[in-house]
C-alpha cells in the first residue's frame, strides 16, 4: 500500500498511505515488522513500531491491514504467556530461545479443540453478552461462549461437541433476515472498553492473604489501587503474591518493561504453586504477559491494553478477575519516548501532557459490573498497579497522577525494607478508601474489625511519635507505659504486619486469622496495661512465655488457627495477671 | 556476501554538520542504524552510523567528531550492514578497543560468526531461573548477598572507594561450587583511566586468568562515542561465548557512570527532550537492553552474569544512573564511605545491599542448610546495633541496658569479624557461616528467634560437635 519515507529509532513515516486509519496495524518491509498509525498528515502517515527497525531501510513496503490493534479472545487464555501483542511466547519458543523480528505466533491455538456444551437450544433469541455454551477450559475455569457485542437473532442450529475455536458452534438468524456464524473466538480492539449494562459501588472484600491489605488497607472486588516504591522495596514481590493468592478466578500478570530474570521465576513459580482453595495449580486460572525491559518500547504502550481487554473479557463472563501490572512507570516512559520522537509539546519530566488521561483511561476499566446479555450475573475487574518513582520519590508525575485516579495506595517505603520489614507498605501513609465499603462484609467475619483495626492504627501513630523522644532521650528514660506501647506496637509491626512471602504458611492468611491474631495483641496490650497498674514492669512482661508463642501465630495454618489461637488467649487469661495485692 | 553489499553506496553532497551529526542528501538503499565511512578530503577514514534516514536527507553520527569534515570534498560510504562484532573462540586472551579491533599487537580474528552487537531478544518464556551459587569468597557477598549464575548485580561505588580491587579479588575468587565447569571472564572497561585498565590487566595476568579473559577497552582518552560502543561488544562475546561455546561467563562492565554521560552528550547533540538530571528519557530502556543480555537459557548449557560497577555522583544512590541501574538489576552491592573511613575492607554497606537471587541459590545442597537462618540473624542483629549505636552517640553508651551494649559489641564484631577480611582472603562460605555462628555465641540463645532449634543444636560453637 505505501512505502517508508523516514525512518528515526521506533519510529517510522510512510508515504502513499492515504486510506489509512489511525491506530491500524501495518507490516513494514521483508521482515513484516508490524506498527500502528498514531498519526496521519496528508498521504503520510506516522508509524510506531512494536519492534526493532534496525536494518530497515527508506522505500520499503509498508503494508495495511485494515484493522485496528485487537486481542483474540476466546477458550486457550488461560495458563498462556503472551508478549505486549499477544504473540504466544510459548508458540514462539518451541523454534528458537531467541525471538527473531517479526516472528508470528496466535493467541489462540487453532487446531486445538474444545468440547462446546450449549446452554440454548434452536428458536432461542438470543444478543450480544448472551451466553449460549461452555467449554471447560481448565479444572478451575469454566469458559462461557458469548455471542459477540453487536449480534442479535434467533439461534438456527447449534453444535455440540469438540471444535477449535475458529469452527462455528451455532448460527443465528438475524433479525434482518440475515444468517451469521458464530464462532468460539472473538476480536476486540484493546483501547476500547468492553461494553456492559451498568456499574456497581464495590462492596465485597477481595481477599488477598496479606495481612496489611486485607485487615488494615482492604481492596474491594472491582477497585483500582497502586503500589508505588523505590527499587529493592518489594513491589514486584507484593504483586506476585496478589496474582498468586488473591481470591478471584482469574488473575492477569502484566510484566510490564521488568525483568527478564524475575518474569522467569514467577513462570516456574506458577507452574508448581497451588490455589489454596482447590488444589488446583494456579496457572490454570492465570495468564501472564511478558514484556521484559529489553523488548522494543512501543509494545510496552499495548501490553497493558491487552491485559486489561482479556480483564474484562472474562468479566463479561460473569467472574471476578484481578490484573495486577508490573510496572506502569515503564509503560509511562514509553509514553514518553513516543512523545520525544513525535516532537510533541511535553508536560511535566519530559512526559506528554496526556500522561494523567492516559493512566486514567486504563485505571477506570477497572470495576464491578452487571454484565450484558442472560443469564443476569456480576463480574468485575480489579486493577494493581506498580509504580516505579525514580528515587523512590513520590511527587514524581506518574505516582501523582495515579494517585488522582486510584482510591487504594500502597506505599512501599525504602527504610522499612533497608530493615528487612516485609511487606514494606507504610502503615502511616497507606490508604485505603474502601475501607467504608466492605465494613459489612468485614462484620460478618468478625464484629470487632472495625475497632481492633482502629487501635492498631492508633497505637502505631503513637509509636512513630514516641520514637522521635526516644532518639532524644533513650528507651530507658520513657515512663513504664510508653514503654508497653513500644512493646505492643513491635509485637503489631513483628508478628502481625511483616508477613514471609516465602513461609509456606504465612505467605497466605485467611481473614478470619488476622482478625485472631490482631485481637491476641490487643488483649495482650488490656492485660499488661493492668498488670503495670498493679505495678509489674515492662521488662517483668518482656519474660513472659506468651510473647514468643504470640511471634509464633504466624506459623499456624489456617484452618487450626481459630482453636490454637483461643487456647492461646485462655492462657493468657490465666498467666498474664495483675501481681496480687495491688502496688507493691 | 549478498549482492546488496557488492553494491556501493555513495554520496558526496553532505550540506551542514551539527555537533558530531552529518546531515547529507538521501542515499538509496542505506540502512536505519547502518555504519558507515566518512572520507576526510585528507584521505583520513572515520566511522559513522546512520541515526536517521529519510527519503530528504540521512543524518550520520560521526564517531570521533566532525572536526576537519568539510562541505565539499568529504564522502560518505555505506557499508552494507550495522555494528557487528567478528567472534570465534579465540577471542579468549585478547583485547580490543571499543570498536572490536585488537590492541594487543596480535592478528585480526578469523570469525567463525559476525554477531549484531545490540544481541538477540531471549523469549522470556524460554529463560531459566538463575539458581546456582557463585562462591566469591566475600563473606559480605557470600553470606549476605550470594551471587548465583545468570544474575545481574551492580556494584554501586564512589570516588576513591575500592571498587577495582574488590573487583580483582572476585575475579580471582570466583568459583562455583559444582564441578569445574568452563569458565570465561569478558572485561568492559568504558572511559576509565589508563592506570585502572593496566591494574585489571596486570591483575589479571598475574592469576592466570589471563588466557580465559576477553578485554574490550576504552580508555578516558579514546573517543566518546565507542564509550556506547564498548559494553555492547564486551556482551556481544560474553552471549557467543555462552550461548554457543557452552562457558560460563563473568561480564565485568565499568564504569556505568561513563556510559551514561555518554549517553547524554548524544542525546544532546541529537536535540533531544532531556530527562532528569539533563539524561534521556530512555536511558532505562538502554540500560535495560544491556543488563537484561544476563541470565540462563533453558536448555543451553552455558550463563551471563554480569556485574557492572558505576560511581555514585556524590555518593547519591537516588542520581539517576544507580536509581534506573537498581530498577533493573536484581539487586546491588553497595559501598559505604563510613566503613572505608573505619579501614573496614571491603566496605559493603549491608543495608542497601540486596541479591534478590540469593534465596534461589542458598540452602542444603547449595551452601549449608542453616544460611538463610544465619543470614537473617546477623542482620537483625547488626540493625539492633547500628541503631542502639546511633541512640548511645546522643545519650551514651552508659544510658544502655547491659544487653543493648551486648548488641553494640555484636556490631562491632559483625563489621570486624564478618565483613572486614584480606584482600587475599578467600573464606569458603561454610567458614563464612560459622564466623557468623561465633558472633551468636555472644549473644542470649533465647535471642536467636530466627533459627530452629536443630540448627542451633548443631552449630551453635558450645553445642557443635556434641550433638
Amino acid at each position: 500500500m505505501g512505502k517508508v519515507w523516514r525512518i528515526s529509532g521506533p519510529l517510522v513515516i510512510g508515504e502513499d498511505m492515504k486510506g489509512a486509519q489511525v491506530y491500524e496495524i501495518v507490516e513494514i518491509g521483508s521482515d513484516r515488522l508490524v506498527g500502528e498509525v498514531i498519526g496521519l498528515e496528508e498521504d503520510k502517515a506516522i508509524i510506531q513500531v512494536h519492534e526493532d527497525t534496525q536494518g530497515l531501510r527508506v522505500g520499503e513496503e509498508v503494508k495495511g491491514t485494515g484493522t485496528i490493534l485487537t486481542a483474540e479472545l476466546g477458550p486457550g487464555l488461560l495458563g498462556s504467556i503472551y508478549d505486549g501483542l499477544q504473540k504466544s511466547l510459548t508458540v514462539l519458543l518451541e523454534n528458537n530461545s531467541f525471538i527473531e523480528r517479526g516472528a508470528k505466533a496466535f493467541a489462540l491455538p487453532r487446531d486445538k479443540k474444545w468440547h462446546f456444551t450449549p446452554t440454548v437450544k434452536v428458536g432461542d433469541a438470543v444478543g450480544e453478552g448472551d451466553i449460549i455454551g461452555t467449554v471447560p477450559e481448565t479444572h478451575l475455569v469454566e469458559h462461557r461462549i458469548m455471542v459477540p457485542v453487536g449480534m442479535k437473532g434467533v439461534i438456527k442450529k447449534i453444535a455440540e461437541g469438540d471444535y477449535t475455536v475458529i469452527e462455528p458452534v451455532a448460527l443465528l438468524e438475524e433479525d434482518g433476515g440475515g444468517e451469521k456464524e458464530i464462532i468460539m473466538m472473538q476480536k476486540w480492539p484493546v483501547r476500547k472498553p468492553r461494553p456492559y449494562r451498568r456499574r456497581f459501588a464495590a462492596s465485597k472484600l477481595l481477599i488477598t492473604g496479606m495481612r496489611i491489605l486485607d485487615y488494615m488497607f482492604p481492596l474491594a472486588l472491582g477497585g483500582k489501587a497502586a503500589i508505588p516504591g523505590g527499587f529493592g522495596t518489594g513491589k514486584t514481590v507484593a504483586l506476585q503474591q496478589l496474582a498468586r493468592w488473591a481470591q478471584t478466578q482469574i488473575n492477569i500478570y502484566v510484566g510490564c518493561g521488568e525483568r527478564g530474570n524475575e518474569m522467569a521465576d514467577v513462570l516456574h513459580s506458577f507452574r508448581r504453586l497451588k490455589d489454596p482453595k482447590t488444589g488446583r495449580l494456579l496457572q490454570e486460572k492465570e495468564i501472564f504477559i511478558a514484556n521484559t525491559s529489553n523488548m522494543p518500547v512501543v509494545a510496552r504502550e499495548a501490553s497493558i491494553f491487552v491485559g486489561i481487554t482479556m480483564a474484562e473479557y472474562f468479566r463479561d463472563m460473569g467472574y471476578d478477575v484481578l490484573l495486577v501490572c508490573d510496572s506502569t512507570s515503564r509503560w509511562a516512559e514509553a509514553m514518553r519516548e513516543i512523545g520525544g520522537r513525535l516532537e510533541e509539546i511535553p508536560g511535566e519530566e519530559g512526559f506528554p501532557a496526556y500522561l494523567g488521561s492516559r493512566l486514567a483511561s486504563f485505571y477506570e476499566r477497572s470495576g464491578l459490573v452487571e454484565c450484558l446479555g442472560g443469564p443476569e450475573r456480576n463480574g468485575s475487574v480489579t486493577v494493581t498497579g506498580a509504580v516505579s518513582p525514580p528515587g523512590a520519590d513520590f511527587s514524581e508525575p506518574v505516582t501523582q497522577n495515579t494517585l488522582r485516579i486510584v482510591d487504594a495506595f500502597f506505599a512501599l517505603d525504602t527504610a522499612l525494607a533497608n530493615k528487612r520489614h516485609f511487606p514494606a507498605i507504610n502503615w502511616l501513609t497507606s490508604y485505603s478508601l474502601y475501607v467504608d465499603w466492605v465494613k459489612d462484609w468485614w462484620s460478618a467475619i468478625s464484629p470487632q474489625w472495625e475497632t481492633t483495626r482502629a487501635i492498631a492504627l492508633k497505637l502505631l501513630q503513637q509509636e512513630a511519635e514516641l520514637e522521635e523522644i526516644v532518639r532524644l532521650v533513650g528507651p530507658e528514660a520513657l515512663p513504664e507505659s510508653d514503654k508497653l506501647v513500644l512493646m505492643v506496637t513491635r509485637m503489631i509491626r513483628e508478628d502481625f504486619l511483616m508477613q514471609s512471602a516465602y513461609n509456606e504458611v504465612d505467605t497466605y492468611c485467611v481473614p478470619l486469622k488476622a482478625q485472631l491474631m490482631l485481637q491476641t495483641i490487643n488483649r495482650f496490650y488490656e492485660l499488661a496495661q493492668q498488670m503495670l497498674e498493679s505495678g509489674v514492669t515492662t521488662a517483668e512482661i518482656r519474660t513472659s512465655p506468651i510473647i514468643p508463642r504470640i511471634s509464633r501465630m504466624k506459623n499456624i495454618p489456617n484452618d487450626e488457627a481459630e482453636e490454637r489461637i483461643k487456647e492461646l488467649w485462655a492462657e493468657m487469661e490465666t498467666s498474664l495477671v495483675p501481681q496480687r495485692g495491688g502496688v507493691a | 556476501m549478498t549482492l546488496d553489499s557488492l553494491y556501493v553506496k555513495e554520496t558526496k553532497a553532505i550540506s551542514r554538520t551539527k555537533g558530531s551529526l552529518l546531515i547529507a542528501e538521501s542515499i538509496p538503499g542505506v540502512q536505519f542504524n547502518e555504519m558507515v565511512d566518512v572520507r576526510l578530503a585528507n584521505g583520513e577514514i572515520r566511522r559513522g552510523q546512520a541515526i536517521d534516514i529519510s527519503k530528504e536527507v540521512t543524518i550520520i553520527q560521526v564517531f570521533g567528531g566532525v572536526s576537519e569534515v568539510d562541505l565539499v570534498a568529504s564522502r560518505v560510504r555505506c557499508k552494507g550492514e550495522t555494528l557487528k562484532l567478528p567472534v570465534a573462540r579465540d577471542i579468549l586472551g585478547r583485547i580490543f578497543d571499543g570498536s572490536g579491533n585488537p590492541i594487543d599487537g596480535g592478528s585480526a580474528i578469523i570469525p567463525r560468526d559476525y554477531l549484531d552487537v545490540n544481541g538477540g531478544l531471549v523469549n522470556p518464556a524460554g529463560r531459566e531461573p538463575p539458581a546456582e551459587f557463585i562462591e566469591t569468597g566475600i563473606s559480605a557477598i557470600d553470606g549476605l548477598n550470594a551471587l548465583v549464575r545468570g544474575q545481574k548485580l551492580p556494584i554501586f561505588s564512589g570516588s576513591g572507594l575500592p571498587h577495582n580491587r574488590i573487583v580483582a579479588q572476585l575475579i580471582r575468587q570466583a568459583s562455583v561450587k559444582k564441578t569445574e565447569e568452563q569458565f570465561a571472564i569478558v572485561f568492559g572497561a568504558i572511559g576509565i583511566s589508563y592506570d585502572d585498565a593496566d591494574f585489571f590487566m596486570q591483575n589479571l595476568e598475574q592469576t592466570g586468568a589471563r588466557e580465559k579473559t576477553v578485554a574490550f577497552i576504552n580508555t578516558a582518552s579514546d573517543p566518546v562515542i565507542e564509550r556506547i560502543s564498548t559494553p555492547r561488544l564486551a556482551l556481544t562475546a560474553a552471549e557467543y561465548l555462552a550461548w554457543q561455546e557452552g562457558m560460563h561467563v563473568l561480564v565485568i562492565i565499568t564504569d556505568i557512570t561513563n556510559y551514561c554521560e555518554a549517553l547524554r552528550e548524544l542525546s544532546a547533540m541529537r536535540e533531544e527532550i532531556p530527562s532528569r538530571r539533563g539524561y534521556p528519557g530512555y536511558m532505562y530502556t538502554d540500560l535495560a537492553t544491556m543488563y537484561e543480555r544476563a541470565g540462563r537459557i533453558t536448555g543451553k548449557e552455558g550463563s551471563v552474569t554480569v556485574m557492572p560497577i558505576l560511581t555514585m555522583p556524590d555518593d547519591d544512590i537516588t542520581h539517576p544512573i544507580p536509581d534506573l541501574t537498581g530498577y533493573i538489576t536484581e539487586g546491588q552491592i553497595v559501598l559505604s564511605r563510613d566503613l572505608e573511613r573505619k579501614g573496614i575492607y571491603p566496605p559493603i554497606d549491608v543495608f542497601l545491599s540486596l541479591s534478590r537471587m540469593m534465596k534461589e541459590g542458598i540452602g542444603a545442597g547449595k551452601t549449608r542448610e542453616d544460611h538463610n537462618n544465619v543470614f537473617m540473624q546477623l542482620y537483625a542483629a547488626y540493625a539492633e546495633g547500628c541503631n542502639l549505636r546511633e541512640i548511645s552517640t546522643i545519650i551514651g553508651a552508659e544510658a544502655l541496658g547491659e544487653r543493648d551494649r551486648l548488641y553494640l559489641n555484636v556490631a562491632d564484631r559483625f563489621e570486624r569479624e564478618f565483613i572486614s577480611q584480606g584482600e587475599g582472603t578467600k573464606r569458603k562460605v561454610e567458614d563464612t557461616l560459622d564466623i557468623g555462628w561465633s558472633i551468636f555465641s555472644a549473644l542470649p540463645e533465647e535471642d536467636l528467634k530466627l533459627i530452629g532449634e536443630d540448627l542451633i543444636k548443631k552449630y551453635l560453637p558450645k553445642y557443635a560437635g556434641k550433638a
